[in-house]
């Protein structure tokens, strides 16, 4: 019989892989490590890791990394490409790290069009610090720092990362995906691989949005995670390939 | 005589079932046992209903899963 699909050779056999049952930062991992294999990148890549529940893909993905503070993804990226044009470089970042106290490298970085890819998950929470409200968390939704919902009045509207860059000059590639599907993973990979192509191609910065869960900190089993996403998220967040030339 | 197969890697299954929801041929389901993680894993229950499509492994987060089509 024919392979139709088999593990990416960079997801390690040994180490475990630490995230949550039915956490769609696995589903991200694995389409970047079917991407990177593909377009046969994996010896010339240095991806950035962010803070948090990224953490727990340090070993799995058998891929060089260097760590950031919290936050500094971007900043560190810049510095690494600029001293290692031939090198390919993502980060993976999350939204409390991207979109709160590292916006402002993000939009910095963003703005100069620096030559990497951003990978940015938003789940609506810090995932690993006990589900407390990140920039992106929806109004009404609970969370520990918003026990009775979250309110516009009290804090602010979610923040739509891919529209707030897409203001910018700079930016080559900007893109917001999700994997809760079939039909829609399949676009993300796309996503992705077109990003990379873009830096590869010498574009600039491109940027990739996975609408990620939490079934932990929603308090949903897996299952009904991505009925929420399907049913709630998305109409806050609305997919699509914001920016390519 | 089934179009395709599918292994799974039961060790690394998490019991997340987005496999089970997504397989248009409901081949796929979770077991009463576990495996050292003490996940109930899951297995092709109907293994001649398989048609190779790749969805389960599509969607699934931990890469457990392998497919063969004929």
């Amino acid at each position: 019989m024919e392979l139709v699909y088999k593990k990416p050779e960079i997801i390690s056999d040994t180490q475990p892989n630490n995230f949550c049952p039915g956490c769609m930062h696995s589903s991200t991992w694995k389409i970047i490590s079917e991407v990177v294999e593909e377009m046969g990148l994996a010896d010339k890549t240095v991806w950035v890791a962010g803070v948090g529940c990224v953490a727990n893909a340090h070993r799995y993905i058998q891929l060089d990394r260097f760590g950031i503070g919290h936050g500094r993804g971007c900043a560190g990226a810049s510095a690494f490409k600029r001293c290692n044009p031939e090198t390919f470089v993502f980060t993976y970042q999350g939204d409390g790290d991207l979109a709160a106290i590292g916006l402002a490298e993000t939009m910095s970085a963003a703005n100069r069009g620096d030559n990497f890819t951003v990978i940015f998950v938003n789940n609506g929470t810090y995932g690993m610090t006990g589900g407390q409200m990140a920039p992106t968390t929806l109004i009404g939704q609970k969370t520990t720092t918003t026990p009775y919902g979250r309110t516009a009045e009290e804090h602010g509207y979610p923040m739509h990362m891919c529209e707030i860059l897409n203001v910018l000059e700079a930016p080559s590639y900007i893109a917001r995906v999700t994997t809760a599907d079939v039909p829609n993973a399949k676009k993300a990979k796309q996503a992705v691989r077109d990003a990379f192509q873009h830096q590869l191609d010498g574009k600039g910065f491109s940027f990739v949005e996975f609408i990620s869960n939490c079934p932990t900190n929603w308090g949903m089993t897996p299952l009904e995670s991505l009925d929420h996403i399907h049913n709630t998220v998305l109409k806050e967040f609305p997919l699509g390939v914001f920016r390519n030339r | 005589m089934a179009k395709g197969k599918v292994e799974i890697n039961i060790e690394t299954c998490k019991s997340c079932l987005f496999c089970v929801e997504t397989c248009p041929k409901k081949v796929l389901n979770y077991t009463e046992a576990v495996n050292k993680k003490g996940y109930q894993y899951v297995i092709p229950v109907n293994p001649d209903d398989c048609i190779g499509c790749a969805m389960c492994a599509t969607i699934c987060p931990e890469a457990a899963i392998t497919v063969y089509r004929a």
